[in-house]
C-alpha cells in the first residue's frame, strides 16, 4: 500500500495543481508510468509514479491545488480478486453494448468506443444521439464572474483549469488570483499589460495543453525578480571561432541520414556541459548561504514557447551523453516542451542553464540566472566575422558566448576558465 | 404628535429628523418672502407628522396655509403659484395620496418647461411622506418614490439623515425646476448629531455613509439605518460593507456607485419599493451596464414583498427589508 504524492518539480515549487488524471480508480500502474498531469507555476508536466500496483483511490479532484507532498492517490497491491473495500467500484460494462447495427456503423465511422458511451435509449440502448454526443462533446460553459474573466485574461490564466468556489461553483476573482500563482500577493498587480494575450485563443485539442501554461508570466516575473534581487551577477563574454567545429560537423553530417544530422546547438551544448565539468564552481546550486556543487551536469535548455513564456527542461548527464544521443534528446525535449508535455524528471533542477537566442538573430545575450543555479551561459547567433588567423585576415563563422555567473559562488577567474575551456573544446569537435 | 420644539436660539448639537425638517422650513420662510407652505393640516394641526408644528403661529395664515382634501387642486395651485413667481412648498400627507395629484406633477410641473419652449420654469417643491413601518395600513405605507424617479423634468430627493433633512429644502428651493422630496415616515423620530459646520448640501451626489471594501450596499431614505445596522452586524463577522446613500433618485449619481463597486466588486441594493419595475431594478441595470467587468458576484436586491403592506405588525415587518434580510443578501453576494 503506497501513496502517490504531489511531487516537487523544482526547487521553488511548493504547490501544484492536479490538472488531469491519466489513470482511473481500479486501474493498474507500473513504476514509471505517467499517471497524472500536474501544473506548476512554470509549466504543465506529466508525472510518473514510483510504485507498481492498483490505484485504489484518487484523493484529489482535477483542478485542485495542493502543497508538495500531499497524497494524490492511494496505490494498493495489484488486485487479483476483490477490491480494496474503500475503493468505490467503477461501473463495469459486461458484454457488448446494447445497440443497433446502424449505430455500430456510425460509431465505427466517428471513432467512438461504444463501451464508453452511456446509452440513453430504452433499456440502456445506445442511440445515434448518444454516439454523436460522444464524438462531439459540447465544451462545458465555464461559470465565472465578469471580474474573474477580466482578471484571467490579464493574468493569462486559463479559466478551464481554475476551480470555482463561488455559488453554483462560479469562478470568482480570488480563485483566479490563487490560480495565477498563489503566494497571496494581496491584490492583483495593476494590469500586467505587456502580456496582451490575443483575445480568446482557440481551446487546444484534447490531449494537449495550451502554451503558455496559466500563471507562467507571473511565475517568470517572480523568479526573475528574485534572481536580480538576490544574485550578484557578473558577466563575461568571448567570441569563439567555430570554423573547425562546423567543418567537422559538415563532414560528419555527410555520413548521416537527414533525420540524424547534427545542428550547431548540439555541439555547443555538449561543449558547455564538458566545460561545466571542468569548472565545477559554475555547476550546482546556491542554497542556505553556500554553494553546493552538483555531481553531474544537468543542462537546462531555455526553450521559448510559441505563445510567449519559456521553460527550461534539463538534459540529464549532458556531459556524458554521446553527441548523437544528445541531439535526439534535444529534439524530443524541445518538441514536447512546446506542447506542454514535459515529464517531471525533465524539469527537476538543472545545474546550469544555457540560453540560445541565436535563432532569434541576436549576437549577444547576457542571461538572468535561474535561482538556485549559479550561472547562465548565453549563446548568440552563429555569424561570419573577420578574424585574424596566423597574422592573416580571414572570415570565419563565430559565436559570442557569454557567462552570467553568481559572484557568491564563483569569481571572475572561474568564469574566465569556463569560457576559455568552452573555446578550447569547440576547437576539437571530434572529442565532443 | 410628540414633536418637541428646539430650544429658542440655541444651536442644538442633536436633532430629530422632524426638527431638522422644521428648521429647514423655518429658515426658508425667514429668508425668502416668496416661500410659503401649503397642504392638508399643515397649519392649525401642525402637520400630519408634526413637521410644521408652530410655524402657523410664527409666520401667519398667509404663509402657512391649510388646504382642502384635494391633492390635485392644491398641487395644481402650487404649480400656478410657482409659475406666478412664488416659491411654494406643497406638503402631501403620504405618497399614496399623491397619486391623485400625479396628473399635475407629470403633465404640468414636469412638462411645462418643455411645452413652453423653455419659457416656463416651475420652481415648486413638493414634500411628502413615504414608506411603511408604523402600522398605518396599505393605503398609507407604500414606497412609490421609484415611480416619480421615472419622470424626466423633476428632481427626486430622499433625505435620510438629519443633515440632509435640515439642508435639502433650501437647495430644492434654489432649483428653478420642480423638486419632489420624500420623507420616510419611520425617520421622523430618528435622532442624530446635526453638523453645525454644514451650511448647504449638494443635491447631485450620493454619499458614502460607511466606507468598506467587501460589498457595496446601495440604498436611500428609510432603508439607510437598516443598511447601516446590517453593516455593523456584518463587521462582526469580518465582512466590511460600504454603505452608499443615494440621496437623489433622479438624477442618480452613477459615478459614486460605479466607484464604490469598482472597489468592492459586489453590490446589494436595498429598496423599500416593490422589486418588479423598481428603482432598485434601474440601479442594478446601471451597475451591469457600467460596472460589468468589475463585478465578482451577481447584483443582489433586497426589496419589499410584492403585497400591499400589511397592517399587522409581524406581517408588516416580514414584508419590509430588514437588517437580517440585508445581512443575508450580503452573505450571498460575498459567498
Amino acid at each position: 500500500m503506497g501513496e502517490f504524492t504531489m511531487p516537487s518539480l523544482g526547487a521553488d515549487m511548493d504547490e501544484g495543481t492536479l490538472v488531469e488524471w491519466l489513470v482511473a480508480e481500479g486501474g493498474e500502474v507500473a513504476r514509471g508510468d505517467v499517471v497524472a498531469v500536474v501544473e506548476t507555476a512554470k509549466s504543465t508536466i506529466e508525472v510518473e509514479c514510483f510504485e507498481s500496483g492498483t490505484i485504489t483511490e484518487l484523493l484529489v479532484e482535477p483542478g485542485t491545488t495542493v502543497p508538495v507532498g500531499t497524497p494524490l492517490a492511494v496505490i494498493g497491491p495489484t488486485a487479483s480478486r476483490g477490491r480494496a473495500p474503500s475503493a468505490a467500484p467503477a461501473p463495469v460494462l459486461t458484454g457488448p453494448a446494447l445497440t443497433t447495427p446502424l449505430v455500430r456503423h456510425q460509431a465505427a465511422e466517428e471513432g467512438v468506443d461504444l463501451q464508453a458511451v452511456h446509452g440513453s435509449g430504452m433499456g440502456g440502448r445506445i442511440t445515434r444521439e448518444d454516439v454523436s454526443r460522444a464524438a462531439h462533446p459540447a465544451p462545458a460553459r465555464i461559470t465565472a464572474s465578469p471580474l474573474a474573466r477580466r482578471l484571467a485574461e490579464s493574468l493569462g490564466v486559463d479559466l478551464a483549469s481554475v476551480k470555482g468556489t463561488g455559488s453554483r461553483g462560479a469562478i470568482k476573482a480570488d480563485d483566479v488570483r490563487a490560480a495565477a500563482g498563489a503566494a497571496g500577493e494581496g491584490p492583483a498587480p495593476a494590469a500586467p499589460a505587456e502580456r496582451a494575450a490575443p483575445a480568446g485563443p482557440p481551446p487546444p485539442p484534447a490531449g494537449t495543453r495550451a502554451a503558455p501554461p496559466p500563471g507562467d508570466r507571473l511565475a517568470i516575473a517572480r523568479l526573475m525578480t528574485r534572481a536580480k534581487r538576490e544574485i550578484p551577477h557578473y558577466y563575461l563574454s568571448t567570441v569563439i571561432d567555430l570554423a573547425s567545429a562546423l567543418e567537422w560537423m559538415r563532414t560528419e553530417n555527410g555520413a548521416r541520414q537527414v533525420a540524424d544530422r547534427l545542428v550547431p546547438a548540439a555541439l555547443l551544448l555538449k561543449a558547455v556541459a564538458l566545460a561545466a565539468r571542468e569548472v565545477p564552481e559554475l555547476n550546482g546550486h546556491w542554497s542556505d548561504d553556500r554553494f553546493v556543487p552538483a555531481t553531474g551536469v544537468r543542462l537546462g535548455t531555455a526553450v521559448s514557447l510559441r505563445g510567449g513564456g519559456l521553460v527550461a527542461p534539463a538534459l540529464a548527464d549532458a556531459d556524458r551523453m554521446p553527441l548523437p544521443e544528445l541531439m535526439a534528446t534535444l529534439k524530443d525535449l524541445v518538441a514536447r516542451a512546446r506542447h506542454g508535455r514535459l515529464r517531471a524528471s525533465e524539469t527537476a533542477d538543472p545545474t546550469l542553464t544555457v540560453t540560445n537566442l541565436g535563432d532569434q538573430g541576436v549576437e549577444t545575450v547576457f542571461g538572468v540566472i535561474y535561482p538556485p543555479q549559479v550561472a547562465m551561459v548565453g549563446l548568440g547567433r552563429v555569424t561570419d566575422r573577420p578574424v585574424a588567423v596566423d597574422g592573416m585576415l580571414a572570415v570565419h563563422p563565430t559565436v559570442t558566448a557569454t557567462l552570467s555567473a553568481d559572484h557568491r559562488a564563483s569569481d571572475g577567474a572561474d568564469g574566465s576558465r569556463f569560457l576559455t575551456a568552452l573555446d578550447r573544446l569547440l576547437q576539437h569537435p571530434e572529442d565532443l | 404628535m410628540n414633536a418637541r420644539r428646539p430650544a429658542e436660539g440655541a444651536e442644538t448639537p442633536r436633532s430629530t429628523y422632524r426638527e431638522a425638517l422644521r428648521e429647514g422650513l423655518r429658515e426658508a420662510l425667514r429668508g425668502d418672502e416668496r416661500v410659503f407652505l401649503m397642504g392638508e393640516d399643515v397649519g392649525r394641526y401642525g402637520g400630519c407628522f408634526g413637521v410644521s408644528l408652530g410655524l402657523l403661529e410664527e409666520f401667519g395664515p398667509d404663509r402657512i396655509r391649510d388646504t382642502p382634501l384635494s391633492e390635485s387642486a392644491f398641487v395644481g395651485a402650487g404649480i400656478g403659484a410657482a409659475l406666478g413667481g412664488l416659491r411654494p412648498v406643497v406638503e402631501i400627507m403620504t405618497v399614496n395620496f399623491s397619486l391623485l395629484a400625479l396628473d399635475q406633477v407629470l403633465n404640468n410641473a414636469a412638462t411645462l418647461l418643455h411645452m413652453s419652449g423653455g419659457q416656463l420654469n416651475v420652481p415648486v417643491v413638493i414634500r411628502m411622506t413615504t414608506g411603511a413601518g408604523r402600522q398605518l395600513g396599505a393605503q398609507h405605507s407604500h414606497s412609490l418614490e421609484g415611480w416619480y424617479a421615472h419622470i424626466p423634468g423633476i428632481r427626486v430627493l430622499t433625505p435620510a439623515t438629519v443633515d440632509d433633512a435640515r439642508h435639502m429644502l433650501a437647495a430644492a428651493l434654489d432649483d428653478p425646476d420642480p423638486v419632489v422630496l420624500f420623507e420616510h415616515g419611520s425617520l421622523y423620530n430618528e435622532e442624530g448629531a446635526l453638523d453645525t459646520a454644514i451650511r448647504s448640501v449638494s443635491l447631485d451626489s450620493a454619499a458614502v455613509r460607511r466606507a468598506g471594501t467587501d460589498v457595496s450596499v446601495i440604498t436611500y431614505g428609510g432603508s439607510l439605518p437598516k443598511a447601516l445596522a446590517a453593516a455593523e452586524e456584518l463587521a462582526g463577522d469580518g465582512i466590511d460593507a460600504e454603505v452608499v446613500d443615494l440621496r437623489s433618485l433622479r438624477p442618480l449619481d452613477d459615478a459614486t456607485v460605479t466607484e464604490s463597486v469598482a472597489r468592492t466588486h459586489r453590490a446589494v441594493i436595498v429598496d423599500e419599493g416593490w422589486r418588479s419595475g423598481s428603482i432598485s431594478g434601474e440601479i442594478s441595470a446601471r451597475i451591469t451596464e457600467q460596472s460589468f467587468y468589475d463585478l465578482d458576484a451577481p447584483v443582489q436586491r433586497v426589496c419589499s414583498q410584492e403585497v400591499p403592506i400589511p397592517y399587522a405588525r409581524q406581517l408588516e415587518e416580514a414584508a419590509l427589508p430588514q437588517p437580517a434580510s440585508i445581512v443575508a443578501a450580503v452573505r450571498q453576494a460575498v459567498a
